[in-house]
């Protein structure tokens, strides 16, 4: 028993030498290399830098709104909703986002709406919504920034993430990125 | 019935939406994870069995190096008692330095966001549940950790998925000869796992990861003012070599709270399909290991079956019912094409969610990509089922330890039927066989319904800290057991779990369903090794046919599914008609 202590001490002492020291420092090192140099990949705009996978919180009505958050998209915590399927309470909540959908964009039917729309993501961050998310807030956005619908289905068209090697994966849009092509193309 | 409807269902809105490139998604990271999982059994196969591998030059003075600094002989051959000893020991050790650590991270380095130590009690769980290679967590990451801790945990996830390889290794040394009193080395097979399977797999996964997006930095919060002015922090890391082993060895302890399904932690569908693949590989691999080093590949392929069939009884479902979504929010009208969306993500989507918490689960890895407490009640409850079963597939290691149980089982009750003595192997199964193969069967639901029975028991400790009410809050319960027995670590996180009550009940709950199934089959191996052995002949039953494949499917189903059942109908069986 005694000596199993004493191979026991050494032996973690050796692995903990290569495993929480070395392999690390090997991962460190390369993640310079990599885009964001391993502090998270951010984008830049007007003086602002933000973090390209971070989800933000968007719920003015010149912006593409992003999803329910649980966390309202502040990333020093990450959560979902956890609630369960059949809880009323949480049934009654997605019903209250469907009725504030439909009164901001009188044109369209609930039918249009999207299920990632009105439900919270896993993380609270979530940085994509899918394509209809998009579509269906067209009507707001072109009303409010006197952009032509049109110009804006172009707009969510190029900012489509295809499927992973075009097999792979559903489509999504970063809600951050759409924005950001927005703004550029009217500042009102 | 259930099943034939999702599918005519699922066919007819096929043909409306493009959603096959979910479903392309979910073959291709199963069929990747088979066609590596047998090339890497067979390296693993020969790691073990000393012969010459590629990273043999690297490795073989390293190593020397750490058995002359540990004055450890690899050439000491142990009995499966020394092996076990070997085994506690070091445990020991490690639980003992885990909680002196994660108690002071507070007044140590590397803790740029301030980080206040754990409380005793939180400590106690954490440091088990890294320990059993379970990685239930009863803190956030970003909060409840420094980084010097969050090392030190992805220290215990090499080790401990090293520990449940070791010990099945000497299960595979029980079978290869014809008798054997010695059965290798126990630390040569814990250095081995570590620096030959474990560390390789874990460096090429980290390294996909940071170039998709996962950081690896020392640097602390940062403070950022979004597009629309508010003013947010963004928690970061050295995420990317911890979410590596994590996977790899079937731990399953998230970097970040919301673990894979946090943006940093599982940035892209590539990064998605690379953990997948990478938490799926070395349990898939060992199976066939198993086959290489007996020499019996037939058996692996009948073991493979079995377990594949499991896998997909509850996979297909699963995923069928989160892509068609919550019928409760479909019945106000909205476009549910997306499926049950609440608690994922949409850059990885229903489908990938749906399956990768069936594997999760089955392989009690615990990571998630998608919260679980969301999914619908049958998928909830096939979670539930894979963790009761733990053996489809099944942990690092340990996946072929609990299987072995039911292979143990199936022989006897087979052996009875047919009127001829059970055998395995060669090897005769008698009553001091059995006596432990019994007792590591049951007490899996044994601690399961009795911890649930005694947390439903006091509300104020239990139903207070559910967070949805009726049969679900319930599942939440079930499923914090379900997890703690299985070593699994994912949960249904409602659960407010941070309690006096949780930490303490739930840790005793992993240490007694992490060692006991570990020296339970490790000593039924140790004692049949010992046995004389029987050549195979006209009354051998033989083990490697698809007869017997069902026989211990069909043990399965009684042993874990029906001692659930009446549980099971308490929960989610319950919310699913409450909702019809």
């Amino acid at each position: 028993m005694k000596t199993h202590f004493l191979h026991a001490i050494m032996l973690t002492l050796s692995l903990f030498l290569l495993l929480t020291v070395i392999y690390p420092a090997m991962v460190w090192a390369v993640a310079k290399l990599a885009p964001g140099k391993g502090d998270g990949q951010t984008l830049h705009h007007a003086g602002h830098t933000f973090y390209r996978h971070i989800g933000q919180s968007f719920t003015q009505d010149r912006y593409f709104w992003s999803r329910p958050s649980a966390v309202d998209y502040n990333a020093a915590g990450s959560a979902g909703s956890n609630k369960g399927p059949s809880n009323e309470a949480y049934l009654a909540d997605v019903h209250t986002r469907i009725d504030m959908l439909l009164a901001k964009h009188p044109g369209i039917s609930i039918a249009q709406i999207p299920m990632d729309l009105v439900t919270a993501s896993g993380s609270g961050l979530d940085p994509d919504f899918s394509v209809r998310a998009a579509k269906v807030q067209v009507e707001r956005i072109a009303r409010i920034r006197g952009i032509p619908e049109d110009k804006l289905i172009a707009l969510i068209n190029t900012h489509t993430t295809h499927p992973l090697w075009n097999m792979f994966g559903p489509k999504k849009i970063n809600v951050l990125e759409l924005n950001l092509a927005l703004d550029s193309v009217s500042a009102r | 019935m259930l099943v034939v409807g999702l599918m005519s269902d699922f066919i007819q809105r096929e043909s409306t939406n493009h959603m096959n490139t979910e479903i392309f998604g979910i073959g291709g990271m199963f069929a990747a994870s088979v066609l590596l999982a047998m090339p890497l059994g067979r390296y693993i196969s020969n790691v073990y069995s000393g012969e010459r591998t590629l990273l043999d030059p690297l490795f073989n003075p390293l190593e020397r190096i750490f058995y002359t600094i540990s004055r450890i002989d690899p050439h000491i051959e142990m009995g499966w008692k020394q092996h076990m000893q070997a085994m506690l020991v070091i445990n020991l050790l490690w639980f003992l330095m885990s909680m002196l650590i994660l108690m002071t991270q507070g007044a140590l380095p590397l803790n740029p966001d301030g980080n206040p130590s754990m409380s005793a009690d939180l400590a106690f769980n954490t440091s088990v549940s890294f320990l059993v290679n379970c990685d239930l967590q009863h803190y956030a990451g970003e909060s409840g950790v420094s980084y010097l801790s969050q090392f030190w945990l992805m220290f215990l996830q090499f080790v401990s998925a090293a520990t449940g390889m070791a010990a099945v290794v000497v299960l595979f040394r029980a079978f290869r000869d014809k008798t054997a009193q010695t059965l290798g080395n126990f630390y040569v097979y814990l250095v081995k796992s570590c620096t030959r399977i474990l560390l390789p797999l874990s460096l090429i996964l980290a390294l996909v990861l940071v170039f998709e997006g996962t950081p690896m930095t020392f640097a602390g919060k940062d403070t950022i003012t979004t597009l629309q002015g508010d003013t947010v922090e963004v928690s970061r890391g050295p995420a990317a070599a911890f979410v590596a082993i994590k996977h790899v060895g079937t731990n399953g302890g998230g970097f970040f709270g919301a673990n894979s399904a946090h943006p940093l932690e599982n940035p892209s569908y590539l990064s998605n399909m690379v953990e997948m693949v990478g938490q799926m590989i070395i349990p898939l691999a060992m199976i066939f290991a198993f086959g290489h080093f007996i020499r019996r590949r037939k058996l692996s392929w009948v073991i493979f079956g079995v377990m594949t069939l499991g896998f997909m009884v509850l996979t297909i479902p699963n995923v069928l019912m989160e892509m068609r979504g919550n019928p409760a929010i479909a019945q106000m009208g909205v476009d549910s094409a997306l499926g049950a969306m609440e608690g994922k993500e949409v850059r990885i989507g229903a489908a990938a969610s749906g399956f990768w918490s069936i594997v999760t689960t089955a392989i009690s890895t615990g990571s998630v990509n998608a919260m679980h407490d969301s999914s619908m009640p049958l998928s909830g409850m096939n979670q539930l089922l894979a963790m009761m079963v733990n053996a489809f597939y099944g942990g690092c290691g340990v996946g072929l330890l609990n299987f072995f149980i039911y292979i143990i089982l199936a022989v006897f009750i087979s052996g009875l039927m047919v009127g001829r003595t059970p055998e395995f192997l060669g090897k005769k199964v008698e009553a001091q066989e059995m006596k432990i193969a019994m007792f590591v069967a049951l007490l899996h639901p044994f601690l399961i319904l009795v911890a649930t029975g005694l947390a439903t028991a006091f509300p104020a400790q239990g139903a207070s800290t559910v967070s949805n009410p009726g049969f679900h809050g319930f599942s939440e319960i079930l499923y914090e057991y379900t997890s703690s027995a299985a070593n699994n670590g994912s949960g249904f996180e409602g659960l407010g779990d941070n309690t006096l009550w949780w930490n303490i009940t739930t840790g005793i709950v992993l240490i007694l369903s992490r060692f006991l199934p570990i020296i339970g089959p490790v000593a039924i191996a140790g004692l049949m090794a010992q046995k004389k052995y029987i050549p195979e002949g006209e009354g051998t039953l033989k083990t490697d046919t698809g007869t017997f494949g069902m026989m211990i499917f069909t043990v399965i189903v009684i042993i874990a599914a029906l001692s659930f059942f009446p549980a099971l109908a308490l929960g989610p069986i319950a919310e699913y008609f409450s909702m019809i």
